[in-house]
């Protein structure tokens, strides 16, 4: 311990880990099945929500795309969102049929696209007292990606709570903007929507620091 | 409940690596050129976490000599990895040296010859019968967490034309936000391919690569069975804010 008073306050305080990237296989250790493993009797895997959860059951999915164009096909996805309610439930347990906590992957083959089975989330407060419109936060790991990357998922059809959200009108450009916002699909009578992440160049997604 | 008091000591961006490392080739394509949008407040979304103490776990989940063995009734060495047997233990803390307890632990890691049990790994060492090479555990109420594992061989990789990973296992730890959130990777204490890795070089700080250094702890190894290498991770410090903004 440093004598306080003595020292600059940074001194008093500890550095924080340094981060390292995932690699690419990351899916031995936090997406098992993806790396062609057996499974252990409880995973966090992409199953948000069960039929019996409150609200609309829902699948979002998408893709990661390099500066290059290229799919990114070893991503490693963290998802963390609000139930229907707008209400966080840190409580992450399979005997619920919703959690607000999920994990997904790209994959090798199939188009290469990670997806969610979930229920579409509530809005939530911002501490300023205006409601952020329906959102997911996503967190991006993969190799050549050194620290995660964080993102929010926002849905096409709320256009009106967009246009209000105070996290999403607070990002500078409008253009940009539309980077976070999941397009409506219907298929078989279930709803999708999908969100392509491009990490870098032409249509930049937009990551977050907080 | 929404905790509009709470916030964490800001990342230092300056001290993780930066997204654009190009003594890091993969990372060329991979980072953003745009800059990060700064959330000048945190909302609920980012000051909560999930919380694993209902995640159900295997009794094995955090040893790694037997979580991947054939048949659990072996008994003595019979199906035991290859590799030199060691225990990886340490605490996580937060910036202010605060336990942080009862949070995930996860880690992964190649064999004693350097090959990792997933289907995109084609490096010639071969794989164990015997080696999963993933663990996960919870802290304790005081924030310690350990593993059984052996100690992973190093190997190369296509970066420069002849580029090897020191001996390291990648480490995952929650923390109590989605804002802690951290992935790293332990490197051993004295490993000369530290210096020459691309992936440790894309750090600019010496200091922050000695945050990944696991250290030889003789007085936590075990005689005549394992050696210990403690590794204690920091996570973003939490704050209370104690005045209203007003």
């Amino acid at each position: 311990m440093k004598q306080p008073n003595s020292v600059p306050t940074s001194e008093l305080m500890l550095r924080e880990t340094a981060s390292q990237t995932a690699g690419p296989y990351v899916h031995i250790g936090l997406a098992l099945a993806a790396a062609g493993n057996p499974t252990r009797d409880e995973e966090i895997w992409n199953e948000m929500a069960k039929p019996g959860a409150e609200g609309e059951l829902i699948e979002v999915v998408g893709t990661v795309i390099d500066g290059n164009g290229d799919l990114v096909r070893d991503a490693f996805l963290e998802a963390w969102q609000a139930d229907a309610n707008g209400v966080y439930q840190p409580e992450f347990d399979l005997k619920k049929p919703f959690n607000s906590f999920g994990r997904t992957a790209t994959t090798f083959d199939h188009g290469s696209e990670w997806s969610l089975k979930t229920v579409k989330p509530g809005p939530v407060a911002h501490p300023n007292g205006q409601l952020m419109a329906p959102h997911i936060n996503l967190a991006i790991f993969a190799r050549g990606i050194n620290i995660q990357l964080q993102t929010r998922l926002y849905f096409e059809d709320e256009a009106e709570a967009n246009a209000a959200c105070p996290v999403l009108s607070r990002i500078e450009s409008p253009t940009r903007r539309q980077t976070l916002i999941a397009k409506r699909e219907e298929a078989d009578g279930k709803v999708r929507y999908r969100l392509d992440i491009r990490l870098q160049g032409e249509g930049e997604t937009v990551f977050f620091d907080f | 409940m929404q905790d509009h008091n709470k916030r964490f000591v800001e990342r230092d961006r300056n001290w993780h690596p930066p997204a654009y490392a190009p003594g890091y080739k993969t990372s060329v394509p991979r980072s953003p050129q745009q800059a990060l949008a700064s959330m000048q407040q945190a909302t609920a979304s980012e000051l909560t976490g999930p919380d694993f103490r209902h995640l159900r776990m295997g009794p094995h989940d955090n040893d790694l000599l037997l979580n991947f063995r054939e048949d659990p009734a072996l008994a003595g060495a019979a199906g035991l990895p290859v590799g030199e047997r060691i225990i990886m233990f340490g605490r996580v803390i937060d910036q202010f040296g605060k336990p942080v307890p009862h949070t995930l632990v996860e880690m992964w890691q190649a064999n004693a010859g350097g090959r990792y049990r997933h289907k995109n790994d084609r490096y010639l060492a071969p794989l164990d019968p015997g080696f999963g090479g993933v663990g996960r555990t919870l802290t304790d109420e005081q924030g310690w967490y350990r593993f059984r594992t052996i100690k992973p061989g190093p190997y190369p990789w296509p970066n420069d034309p002849n580029s090897w990973r020191p001996s390291h296992i990648h480490v995952s730890v929650m923390g109590p936000s989605i804002s802690t959130r951290l992935i790293t990777q332990m490197y051993f204490e004295g490993d000369p391919l530290i210096p020459l890795c691309p992936i440790v070089h894309t750090i600019k700080d010496p200091a922050a690569v000695e945050t990944m250094i696991g250290r030889l702890d003789m007085a936590h190894s075990r005689p005549m069975d394992c050696l210990a290498y403690r590794f204690d991770l920091v996570v973003r410090g939490e704050l209370q804010t104690f005045f209203e903004n007003q």
